[in-house]
């Protein structure tokens, strides 16, 4: 199957205007298949982690969104066990419109601001409501111990 | 039979008897409603022309009153959910807040949807720039090439069953796709699924309409049982397709036991009844700890984890009492050992309990898909019968309903089990169990005749008849025994608490668990 004009573009974009503190690579054997690394956001608890992340874009991609999960350990509310990551543009509100540099942009921004009210890991979510100091500092201890790069 | 002292048996039997007049007097008397049984709710069921019937209605007359055309008032009903009153004030009030909101902030006539080429157009979704690419942007102004368009709409339409408020595929945008722009961008065929889909978020925004969950069927149920009801009244309603479902939960017909029980009961087994199965079968209790151990080898001296109680496999008794008879166990009268396996047997107690009710429910869902497969076969038999007996096929008529009946009580029965799981011991459980006792009793009796060759049938056809009309007889008066009590409110709340069968007072529902 030959790769679509969007999805070479994308990636063309991607290499050529570089976006701080985001990178995303595709697999030389599969050109939908991309390694992406997002640096912690600065004054947030995942401060100086890398968080190593998989992005797929499926066949129909951009009529559905890419799926996409963190590899790295990490504590916060929107993402799971399993690295799933809870974020309105990934679902209900993608457009075919965004790409992979917002999709990515807008998962940074979940890291710098964790929104407990609509939980993917519940019980993470209750920790932060109740003692969100806490919280946070366990979220530190994890980027300490699991993003260091 | 039923104990002579069944209080309904005398209400019920008159019932039958009002319910049998009314046929011969049906065309005089034709403002008196029927006498309805308690379990019965009041249901009527739609076609799909009706529904569209309805809906144009509603659009024709809020139309009027707005001054907006068809179409437009079509997406604005949909976007209140069809919640017409309070359309009709918040449009009044400000305008062109609602018709942002919908969708249709500045009207669309001035600028009839159409296709266009721009040159040095960059398509956002595709990246395509060739020079005759034919673009399209609703009034929002998000622009992008026909095909992406398309094939948006087609991936919304087909694969995500969007059809009433499916956006501009800009991002962020909330401008809703309208009927015109639709018709310039769509295919004929997915049109017609795109029709369906309108008409189902109707059904789906209306809180008294349920479609019928029966496969390929396309009628919705008018009910008006209210959400917070459903505890006391199971609303099973019959769909012209001749599916029997709840309308509180759209699950197959399961009368009598509430859904919020029906939904417990349903969990429990998916996460209980193997595993308890398991358990079972497999494992003893430690008799002084109580904690579940499996015997994956060695001998029977076994020695508990957790609380280093030693004790024998075989009697469960203490092991020191053992003496030097290590390998076998021949002490079964000992008194320590007989102590410790009767404190076995009652904290085995609940599991028993719940694979009795369990086991039961299983037996009549599997009887049930048996007896499917005998209707299936008996209209080959009701053909085998006209040929060999010279019977009419009016008069074989009885293999049918018999089948139907078995099927029926089959389900009734079913979900006794699991309502009865429920309930704790009192005078009512005790008639209920009576009432569940003869409907089961006669239904066995029933599908044993079933199974007899063809050439007894003949013979057997009165008998069969009799039988037939009591499993229905048996099964009305269960079901109307159980409703009358949970409409009456006898259904008493009580905190989570295993059997007790003590003072209760009579006649009254008592759930071994909190419903809501």
């Amino acid at each position: 199957m030959t790769t679509p004009k969007r999805i070479i573009k994308e990636t063309e974009r991607l290499v050529a205007e570089k976006v701080p503190g985001i990178s995303a690579v595709p697999h030389d054997d599969n050109v939908r298949y991309f390694d992406v690394k997002i640096d912690g956001p600065s004054q947030s608890p995942y401060e100086g982690g890398v968080f190593n992340l998989e992005l797929f874009l499926p066949d129909d991609y951009p009529m559905t969104p890419p799926k996409i999960r963190f590899l790295t350990k990490i504590y916060h509310p929107n993402i799971d066990r399993l690295g799933r990551i809870c974020l309105d543009v990934l679902k209900s509100n993608w457009s075919p419109a965004l790409q992979i540099r917002t999709i990515l942009l807008s998962i940074q921004a979940l890291l710098g601001a964790p929104n407990p009210d609509d939980p993917l890991a519940n019980d993470v979510a209750q920790k932060w409501k109740e003692d969100e100091k806490a919280a946070i500092e366990t979220a530190r201890q994890w980027t300490q111990q699991h993003a260091k790069a | 039979m039923l104990p002579l002292f069944h209080p309904l048996m005398q209400r019920l039997d008159s019932d039958f008897d009002i319910d049998q007049d009314d046929v011969g007097f049906e065309s005089q008397d034709k403002d008196i409603i029927p006498a309805k049984h308690a379990y019965e709710v009041d249901f009527t069921v739609y076609s799909p022309e009706e529904i569209q019937g309805h809906q144009d209605k509603q659009i024709a007359e809020v139309s009027n009153i707005l001054g907006q055309p068809p179409e437009a008032t079509a997406i604005l009903l949909r976007h209140a959910r069809w919640n017409k009153e309070r359309l009709i004030d918040q449009y009044m009030e400000k305008t062109d807040e609602v018709l942002e909101r919908a969708g249709l902030g500045d009207t669309a006539d001035a600028h009839p949807p159409r296709l266009e080429r721009i040159p040095g157009f960059v398509c956002d979704i595709c990246c395509e720039d060739d020079a005759d690419l034919d673009t399209f942007a609703m009034i929002c102004g998000h622009r992008f090439c026909v095909d992406c368009y398309k094939q948006y709409l087609q991936t919304k339409i087909k694969n995500e069953g969007e059809a009433a408020r499916i956006r501009c595929p800009g991002d962020g945008c909330n401008r809703i796709v309208d009927s015109k722009s639709l018709d310039l961008l769509v295919s004929a065929n997915l049109k017609d699924r795109y029709q369906e889909l309108l008409t189902r978020t109707y059904v789906d925004d209306k809180d008294h309409l349920r479609w019928c969950p029966a496969p390929n069927c396309v009628y919705a149920v008018d009910c008006r049982i209210k959400d917070k009801d459903l505890m006391r009244i199971v609303p099973t309603v019959h769909c012209e397709c001749s599916h029997f479902f709840c309308f509180g939960c759209s699950l197959n017909d399961h009368q009598p036991a509430p859904c919020s029980l029906v939904k417990k009961w349903l969990k429990k087994c998916e996460d209980d009844s193997e595993t308890a199965n398991w358990i079972s079968a497999n494992t003893k209790e430690c008799p002084k700890c109580h904690s579940t151990i499996e015997k994956n080898g060695g001998c029977n001296h076994m020695t508990c984890r957790k609380c280093r109680n030693e004790f024998c496999w075989m009697c469960m008794g203490v092991w020191s009492e053992h003496g030097t008879s290590w390998y076998n166990c021949n002490r079964f009268e000992e008194k320590s050992g007989h102590e410790a396996r009767d404190a076995q047997a009652r904290s085995r107690q609940s599991l028993e309990r719940y694979l009795h009710y369990y086991n039961r429910y299983a037996n009549h869902e599997q009887s049930a898909k048996l007896d499917k497969d005998i209707f299936l076969k008996t209209e080959k038999k009701m053909t085998q019968l006209q040929n060999t007996t010279g019977m009419s096929w009016i008069e074989v008529q009885f293999l049918d309903s018999a089948s139907q009946a078995l099927q029926q009580c089959r389900q009734t029965l079913k979900w006794t089990y699991a309502f009865a799981y429920y309930l704790a011991r009192n005078n009512l459980t005790e008639i209920f169990e009576d009432n569940q006792k003869d409907l089961e009793m006669a239904v066995e009796n029933l599908s044993e005749m079933f199974e007899k060759p063809i050439d007894q049938l003949q013979g057997l056809k009165v008998e069969m008849m009799d039988k037939t009309a009591y499993c229905t007889k048996r099964r009305i008066i269960l079901l109307d025994d159980t409703a009358q009590n949970l409409k009456e409110g006898k259904s008493l709340v009580r905190s989570l608490v295993l059997v007790t069968c003590t003072n209760q007072p009579l006649g009254q529902w008592k759930f071994n668990v909190t419903l809501p």
